[in-house]
């Protein structure tokens, strides 16, 4: 018994002093930043990290907690950075403990995914949509989906609605749609990241709405195109504000930021003017503070964030964007983004080089 | 100084002075965390079937919840008990003994080895698309799918505890039974069943309450919809399930609210485990 334990105390010994020399290397040249937030821009922020830590050697980790644990760490001051797919509102930024920039990094889009066998072309109008999330349309052959399908066969098939079950960024960009092209909607349902639905069903994830979609006959729901993309779901084509039936893909994704974009970059990108646009769009945003000198934290720490975030923005990354599905920043757009991150500073002077 | 007398005392007294504080400090987070939601909506919270998470619009009412939990867990322990107690019977009493009670055995004890998520596989795979067919589900998620899986998953843990209660059934009793001229089911309905049956019934309390907690198969079968189910071919979400799910992108109101539910589900278990040990004190011989 008295040797077990002089053991215990000197393990315990050792190990404490073995965290005592660790914390002592923490202040070497290597700088390691860490971010976390929205998992929908995930898949990118993923292969541009391992790019960027490999040519810069900096080591970056991002954890996909959600957007709003992303601005819950922020907040908290845990991260170096944070990601949102819905930019902070007045109230929220206002219990930030400081001023913060937004940065939007690629565009992304929802998409309607169905499973109707034998369709391989849909179209939905504003009101079909409106009408089938609210559960007045219950069967695929109604006359109101055939009116916009002209010469598609439509099925007697239930429709079966599918939904996030947990709170997502692409549940807000989808209602934030619903409720500019529905009176109704917005009165009834409204925006946000969870919802209460009229009718259907949920599950969580991107891979389980799509995974139930595809399993069930009659199925309809809303999907990251991202995810869509890359496991070539077959997707509905939506009608934009210029009366146009589009496609979801990079180009006309991209084109829903081709009109006018305020300084700051918050704005929702659905429902976009441009005749070309898809009209489920919008921005994802890497926010951080202003004033970078916060926690101890070093200069290099801070020049490093900025480094990293200008980028992101850049052509080499933005292709790497396309790489996994998400549509690129207009020039203007990056143009706008580099004026932002050139107004964040270190004890009030600029990082930006 | 060293006394071994002492040491473990000590250590015993420390480790279950752990097991006391972590669960005071759960209840403490836990209320503490639900105290907003309460103020806000008080009793409603529990008896409204309101819930709107909709940020300018949030109402929570957490009775659909309690509802999809309960009804499942009903399910699962209706369908698990003549499974599992026929099962207990033949490993305890009929085969005991044998080669294929011991087969029978390790197989229901290995059911308790396999992951949730892998029963909620299956669920979705399988059983989900042959309630399609049978047509009593237009998709197959509803409070029923989830309930026959949940069956399935707590048949080892009402097994298991009645097999051991059956077989410490005293032998002379059984005898003594036999030598009157019993028969076999006899024995069984008149001696075994009346003398094991506060140890059996503790065993589907448990099994209950393993139902009720039971998260990631449910959340994957029982369609997620925050509404009190009209039937149990509908869908619904159950306590265990809505929080899984909506933790993640919570704050404010909602986080209190899904913190509250966490804390009811601890409240409705620990009623539920307090009223089996009333009947077990009221039955036990």
């Amino acid at each position: 018994m008295k040797n077990l334990i002089g053991i215990i105390t000197v393990a315990l010994l050792l190990s404490s002093c073995g965290n005592s020399s660790n914390r002592g290397n923490s202040s070497s040249e290597n700088v390691s930043l860490t971010a976390a937030g929205a998992t929908f821009p995930l898949p990118f922020y993923n292969l541009a990290i391992k790019n960027y830590s490999k040519s810069a050697g900096t080591l970056l980790t991002y954890g996909g907690v959600g957007s709003g644990g992303g601005i819950r760490s922020l907040k908290d001051k845990v991260v170096d950075f944070g990601a949102t797919d819905a930019y902070l509102n007045a109230d929220q930024e206002a219990e930030m403990p400081a001023e913060i920039v937004h940065i939007p990094t690629c565009i992304g889009a929802v998409v309607i995914a169905y499973s109707l066998p034998g369709i391989e072309e849909l179209k939905l109008s504003n009101e079909n949509l409106t009408d089938i999330f609210m559960g007045k349309i219950t069967n695929w052959n109604d006359s109101r989906i055939k009116e916009s399908n002209p010469g598609v066969t439509l099925p007697n098939l239930a429709v079966t609605v599918v939904h996030r079950s947990d709170g997502s960024g692409t549940t807000y960009i989808f209602s934030d749609f619903m409720s500019k092209i529905s009176a109704d909607w917005e009165s009834e349902v409204g925006r946000g990241k969870s919802l209460k639905w009229p009718v259907g069903l949920g599950a969580k994830g991107n891979p389980g709405v799509a995974g139930t979609i595809k399993q069930t006959n009659g199925a309809v729901g809303y999907i990251g195109s991202e995810f869509a993309f890359a496991q070539k779901i077959p997707v509905a084509q939506v009608e934009n504000s210029a009366g146009k039936y589009v496609m979801p893909n990079l180009a006309s994704i991209s084109a829903a930021a081709k009109g006018e974009i305020p300084v700051d970059t918050k704005v929702m990108l659905t429902c976009s003017t441009d005749p070309d646009a898809y009209p489920i769009s919008g921005f994802t945003w890497l926010i951080l503070y202003k004033e970078q000198a916060y926690n101890k934290r070093s200069k290099a720490q801070a020049e490093e964030t900025v480094k990293f975030l200008s980028w992101i923005i850049e052509k080499d990354a933005q292709a790497l964007a396309q790489q996994v599905n998400y549509a690129p920043l207009p020039e203007k757009t990056v143009a706008q983004a580099m004026e932002l991150l050139g107004s964040v500073v270190f004890d009030g002077q600029p990082l930006l080089k | 100084m060293f006394n071994s007398e002492r040491i473990v005392k000590t250590l015993l007294f420390l480790a279950s002075a752990v097991v006391i504080l972590v669960t005071a400090g759960m209840v403490y987070s836990l209320t503490s965390g639900a105290i907003p939601v309460f103020k806000e909506f008080g009793l409603r919270f529990i008896i409204s079937s309101e819930w709107n998470p909709t940020e300018g619009r949030e109402v929570y009412g957490a009775l659909p919840f309690i509802i999809g939990t309960l009804l499942t867990s009903l399910i699962a322990i209706i369908l698990c008990f003549p499974l599992a107690f026929s099962t207990s019977l033949f490993i305890g009493e009929y085969y005991r003994g044998t080669r294929m009670a011991s087969i029978t055995g390790t197989m229901v004890d290995m059911l308790a080895g396999i992951p949730s998520i892998v029963y909620g596989l299956w669920g979705f795979y399988v059983l989900r698309p042959l309630i399609v067919a049978l047509g009593w589900s237009a998709q197959g998620f509803s409070i029923f799918t989830a309930g026959v899986v949940l069956a399935i998953m707590i048949i080892p843990y009402a097994t298991s505890i009645t097999t051991e209660i059956i077989k410490m059934v005293s032998n002379d009793l059984k005898e003594a039974a036999y030598s009157l001229g019993a028969t076999r089911r006899e024995v069984i309905f008149n001696v075994i069943v009346p003398n094991a049956r506060s140890g059996i019934f503790t065993s589907y309390i448990l099994a209950f309450g393993r139902a009720l907690g039971e998260t990631m198969a449910v959340t994957m079968l029982i369609g997620n919809s925050n509404m009190i189910p009209k039937g149990i071919f509908d869908s619904g979400n159950t306590m265990a399930s809505v929080i899984a799910n909506q933790f993640g992108e919570a704050d404010g109101l909602k986080l209190s609210a899904l913190i509250a539910i966490a804390l009811l589900l601890f409240v409705i278990t620990g009623i539920i485990n307090g009223i089996g040990k009333l009947i077990v004190k009221k039955y036990s011989v």
